[in-house]
């Protein structure tokens, strides 16, 4: 049974943050901004063409050009055209082609790079591009999945001899188990392809340092640490080598979770040149360079007693690749395999997974990575089966959700959840969205056949993050761990660094993790500085996505600070001559129990640790204390999110009227952080229901790769959002704290859609493509009245 | 995202211009606010050879009430064209219009001339000009001509204003007394339209005496839909508005796109209309 506590820790202040004004003047370096003498600036050429040969490329007209050092296409690379690896074979027969940087004689998506052109500056490389010399023979191009698995497709890599590139199955059992139920469900949602869209676009510099064999390596990613050791094992630069440094970086959302081919080049020719090389995207390269996120459709089967009691789910997902394998694409439909049940219990699951290849942009981690998919799934079928069986949908929901008393509650996907409480998140959410009030008017507005009608989306959600146990993901093929490490140093001064493994993008780590090592060393935030995204600074960590950097790096700081106190501790006993028992700590300061004039604060105890003149026998000199934190399981964060949709039935046109999401994030260092999180999240996941989808054409030529026709809420779109929270702290890590990165954006999207369909299901709607234009609503209307 | 190489050549009187863009010949171009040029250039699709600059030239900045009309320097940013008085007053529709394009940033750069003279199909101010028969007064080397708005839009990107010329002025006749509203349909705050409609009306007895309809985005110019004003003469209720709506998809051949095919186009020609004159008669 779990306990609901609330949040008065002393971590819990909402104190804003550190790095904002920083970033809001503007007095920051992105990697863009880094002018190092000598640099040449790279230039790309990119397939015009979804597949077709390389009949002929001469690159030597670039060379004629003004300013221009050198050119390359795949010939003249050679040994240096390293291929992109993908660290996740999800499967002993997962098919994976091979991925080099350039392509060699076939480009596979438009966008795809052919060669590259290197000068003194920006525009003198883009102006030599046109100087090139290509041809290329179109092939057809497969756009569409279930096209490219249907027998004699075309193939994406001919040598691969097919286009599925794994077949992954869970579970078993389902099939009996239906044998029980009185209704089956079953429909087949799309969840659309997006462009992670972050604000900064992707930037590398890369740059022979000349004082040592080092090359330093800018970048705009999530992973300074995974990318040293993948471009040190893909490049053959020595890993000592090597440092990777992700300065401010201008958002990610998993689509800087990535080793890419720009970056491999970048560091290539650096060394080739033996000068520094920059590269930085442009908006229209972004678009379709970038790796993508979803493109899956799922086939989604539910079954149920007459009375609402779940027996069991049968999910059948295609996922599509794109064109190639990138760090983890195999993996990321199957970060969501786990969480397709939700907060419900059941009795059999069946889950199966097909990767498939098609001439598109490779597809990767994007906000959630896995977890919206399943969480829209398992939200959008609890809708349907409620309808069906005539049932108010948040009373399904209650009926088989997995009850506060239950917890630890091991689901029928194998996962344990720690902690949650639905009924109490939903009943705050019920509270503050005025539930029965908003049904009433639904209803008077359907008896009087308004034009616009209402509807209420409901998502009772749970996600699996803090990625990860160790062990699980070696279960799960993933050729690397999810520890975290932490540093915590007194300098003599008495100023304090930590030294996170995490690498922060926007999230604000820098002020909660010195609110984390304030709170146990007593040491004001204001002191605390945090290192971070530096390998040569921080040279131990595994980055930051999956929610992970606070469930999983925030404990490393907690077990480092705490150690380095320890350490402390006997120092300062040794200079008050008492024993470490006899010690208090308060505020930052050793204290004799009994007699708190004898005292030493902890910048006095790290002096004295920098001199080392009277440190006790068998001290080491010096006040640092490490941590490297391997989490025992994932947190499961939930909540209750609730929208107010207004369709006009007319136009098509769809309004989200009110917002109200109640998250229970665990214990939260910072509301105010946690919140914000929250906020950016559910506009993101909105913009996946309302706005966002990229498309392409039957020859794979991208049909809105810009931010003119691929659509991006701001601000004036989105209503204020409600927010609340709950608390019920996790018991998988000490801080009890779970992930919120990604929550919001789980949550949204099939609260939003929920509130469509319902709607319209008078109308004879069961279901709306996203995303849901007025197009689209209007001919889903149109359709169920039997119209065209 | 970076431009082909150009000059840059800021003219200061109207003379000036016409004499940068007599000497760029063929690979010159006239900039107002840039802020549908620019777009064009970053992304290569255009590549000048001279861009002549005429956003600092006094004489075609500004706004006049002229007695019987409005008369708008084509340099005026859009902030200055809706936040005026006299536009507010007597030009509800062209300040409506005007307000709903873009972002704040863009409509203090982007000027009236530039997007008449752009003449993108999508734009919101085309329709404006066209439904209340505008004026506009046109410089080239052999001085100046007007041209009524019916003859303005040629075509998609295409106007009366030929290469070598420099469009001025815009006349609006003031409507004072009359309703009017801009009716944009699109899908985000700062996207473009998909159908929008531009109405103004004059009541008399609570009647609808005159109406003036421009569409936006239904075809390749902006769509005058006289067949709906002339039959909203009389109309005093929803229901005749709506009857009358009927006619804006007349004729019309819209084009098909991501955001609309031609069944869901004509739809929404029809019931934007009834929409915007409703709403522009204050009748609900
Ligand atoms: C993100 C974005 C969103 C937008 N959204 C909308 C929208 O929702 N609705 C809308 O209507 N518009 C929209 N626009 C376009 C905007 O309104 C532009 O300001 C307008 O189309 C062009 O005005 P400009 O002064 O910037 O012209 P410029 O970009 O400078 O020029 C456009 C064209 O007109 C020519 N030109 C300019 N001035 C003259 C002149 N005096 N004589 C002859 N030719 C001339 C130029 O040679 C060029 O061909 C948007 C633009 C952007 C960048």
């Amino acid at each position: 049974m779990t306990d609901v506590v609330d949040t008065g820790t002393a971590l819990g202040r909402p104190i804003k943050r550190k790095e904002d004004a920083r970033l809001l003047h503007g007095q920051t370096n992105w990697t863009d901004n880094i002018q190092l003498p000598g640099t040449v600036h790279m230039a790309i050429l990119r397939s015009p063409f979804a597949h077709a040969k390389i009949t002929h490329l001469d690159v030597s007209g670039a060379l004629a050009m003004p300013n221009v050092v050198a050119a390359f296409g795949a010939a003249e690379l050679g040994d240096l055209n390293s291929s992109v690896p993908c660290v996740w074979p999800v499967t002993d027969d997962m098919v994976a082609p091979d991925f080099p940087a350039l392509a060699k004689d076939t480009v596979h998506h438009v966008g795809d790079c052919v060669a590259v052109v290197l000068a003194t500056d920006a525009v003198s490389a883009v102006d030599a591009l046109e100087a090139m010399s290509v041809d290329y023979e179109p092939l057809q191009a497969v756009v569409n999945m279930e096209s490219a698995i249907s027998p004699g497709s075309t193939l994406v890599h001919e040598d691969k001899g097919t286009n599925t590139c794994y077949v992954y199955n869970l579970g078993g059992g389902y099939d009996e188990k239906v044998k029980e139920a009185d209704v089956v469900v079953k429909r087949r949602f799309i969840n659309q392809r997006l462009i992670p869209a972050f604000m900064e676009p992707r930037s590398v510099v890369a740059a022979p340092m000349g004082m040592s064999d080092e090359i330093t390596m800018w970048t705009s990613t999530q992973i300074p640490h995974i990318l040293r050791l993948l471009i040190a094992l893909v490049t053959g630069i020595p890993e000592n080598n090597l440092r990777v440094i992700a300065p401010d970086v201008g958002g990610g959302f998993g689509g800087k979770l990535q080793i890419y081919r720009e970056e491999i080049l970048v560091a290539q020719l650096a060394r080739k040149l033996g000068r520094p090389v920059k590269w930085t995207e442009t908006r229209s390269e972004d678009m379709v360079a970038t790796h993508h996120g979803r493109d899956q459709i799922q086939d989604i089967e539910i079954a149920a007693k007459s009375d609402g009691t779940l027996v069991g789910l049968k999910v059948d997902l295609k996922a599509n690749m794109g064109a190639y394998l990138q760090i983890i694409t195999p993996g990321v439909p199957l970060l969501g395999m786990f969480m397709y049940p939700g907060i419900y219990k059941m009795d059999a699951y069946d889950f199966q997974c097909t990767g498939v290849f098609t001439n598109t942009t490779p597809t990767d981690a994007y906000r959630g990575a896995g977890r919206p998919e399943s969480t829209y799934a398992i939200e959008r079928i609890m809708d349907e089966l409620a309808a069906e069986l005539g049932m108010e949908p948040m009373e399904l929901r209650r009926k088989n959700w997995i009850k506060h008393e239950e917890f630890p509650y091991t689901t029928i996907a194998g996962l344990t959840y720690d902690t949650g409480n639905y009924e109490l998140a939903t009943a705050r959410a019920l509270e503050l969205f005025d539930y029965e009030g908003l049904r009433t008017e639904q209803k008077s507005r359907r008896d009087s056949g308004d034009r616009v009608q209402l509807g209420i989306g409901i998502s009772t959600f749970t996600e699996m993050c803090g990625l990860a146990p160790s062990r699980t993901l070696g279960a799960l093929k993933y050729v690397a761990g999810g520890w975290e490490h932490c540093t915590v140093r007194v300098l003599p001064t008495g100023k304090v660094e930590v030294i996170t493994g995490t690498s922060p993008h926007g999230q604000g780590h820098e002020t909660a993790w010195s609110q984390i090592a304030s709170s146990i060393l007593g040491i004001p935030v204001e002191d605390i500085e945090v290192v971070h995204s530096d390998t040569g600074r921080a040279p131990y960590g595994m980055d930051t996505y999956g929610s992970r950097s606070l469930a999983v790096g925030g404990q490393a700081i907690k077990a480092a600070s705490e150690r380095l106190v320890d350490k402390a501790r006997v120092i300062a006993a040794h200079q008050l001559e008492c024993s470490p028992e006899d010690l208090d700590y308060v505020n930052g300061v050793f204290q004799v129990k009994g007699d708190p004039e004898k005292a030493q604060p902890l910048g006095a105890v790290a002096f004295e640790a920098f001199t080392a003149h009277n440190l006790p026998d068998g001290v080491e000199p010096t006040l640092s204390a490490e941590a490297t934190i391997d989490p025992q399981d994932f947190s499961y964060p939930h909540g209750t999110h609730l929208a107010a949709m207004e369709v006009d039935t007319e136009t098509g046109k769809v309004t989200l009227r009110k917002y109200v999401c109640v998250d229970d994030v665990g214990v939260q260092v910072n509301p105010m952080i946690v919140e914000g999180q929250v906020h950016g999240g559910v506009a993101q996941g909105i913009a996946q229901a309302l706005y966002e989808g990229a498309s392409y054409d039957e020859d794979g030529q991208p049909q809105n790769a810009n931010l003119s026709t691929y659509l991006i809420p701001s601000a004036p779109d989105l209503p204020s959002f409600i927010t609340d929270t709950t608390c019920t702290p996790s018991t998988t890590n000490p801080l009890g704290t779970k992930g919120v990165g990604e929550a919001g954006a789980i949550a949204s999207t099939p609260a939003i859609m929920n509130g469509i369909v319902d709607a319209i299901r008078h109308l004879g709607v069961n279901d709306v493509l996203m995303p849901a234009t007025p197009m689209t609503v209007w001919k889903t209307i149109q359709a169920a009245k039997g119209g065209k | 995202m970076i431009p082909v190489a150009f000059d840059y050549k800021k003219a200061s009187s109207v003379q000036d211009a016409l004499a940068a863009l007599a000497a760029g010949g063929e690979d010159a171009k006239l900039m107002g606010g840039g802020q549908s040029l620019l777009p064009v250039l970053r992304l290569r699709l255009n590549a000048p050879s001279v861009v002549v600059d005429c956003s600092s030239i006094p004489e075609i900045k500004g706004i006049k009430d002229e007695g019987g009309k409005i008369v708008i320097g084509a340099g005026t940013t859009h902030h200055a064209v809706m936040n005026d008085p006299a536009v507010k007053s007597s030009l509800k529709v062209l300040a409506d219009a005007t307000a709903s394009v873009a972002d704040p940033q863009i409509r203090h750069r982007g000027t009236l001339g530039g997007a008449l003279a752009h003449s993108d199909p999508r734009a919101d101010q085309p329709p404006v000009a066209l439904a209340l028969d505008a004026e506009f007064t046109i410089a080239g080397a052999t001085g100046q001509r007007t041209v009524a708005a019916a003859d303005f839009f040629q075509g998609p990107f295409e106007t009366a204003v030929g290469p070598d010329e420099i469009l001025v002025s815009v006349a609006f006749p003031k409507l004072d007394g009359w309703g009017g509203h801009y009716e944009k349909f699109n899908r985000a705050a700062q996207a473009w339209s998909i159908v929008g409609v531009a109405a103004t009306v004059r009541m008399e007895g609570g009647k609808i005496a005159e109406a003036r309809i421009g569409l936006t985005n239904v075809g390749g110019t902006p769509h005058r839909a006289s067949a709906v004003e002339q039959a909203l003469v009389g109309a005093s209720s929803i229901a005749e508005i709506e009857a009358a709506s009927m006619h804006a998809s007349d004729g019309l051949s819209p084009f098909a796109d991501e955001d609309a095919d031609v069944e869901y186009r004509l739809h929404l020609a029809r019931v934007l209309t009834a929409r915007s004159v409703a709403k522009a008669a204050g009748i609900s």
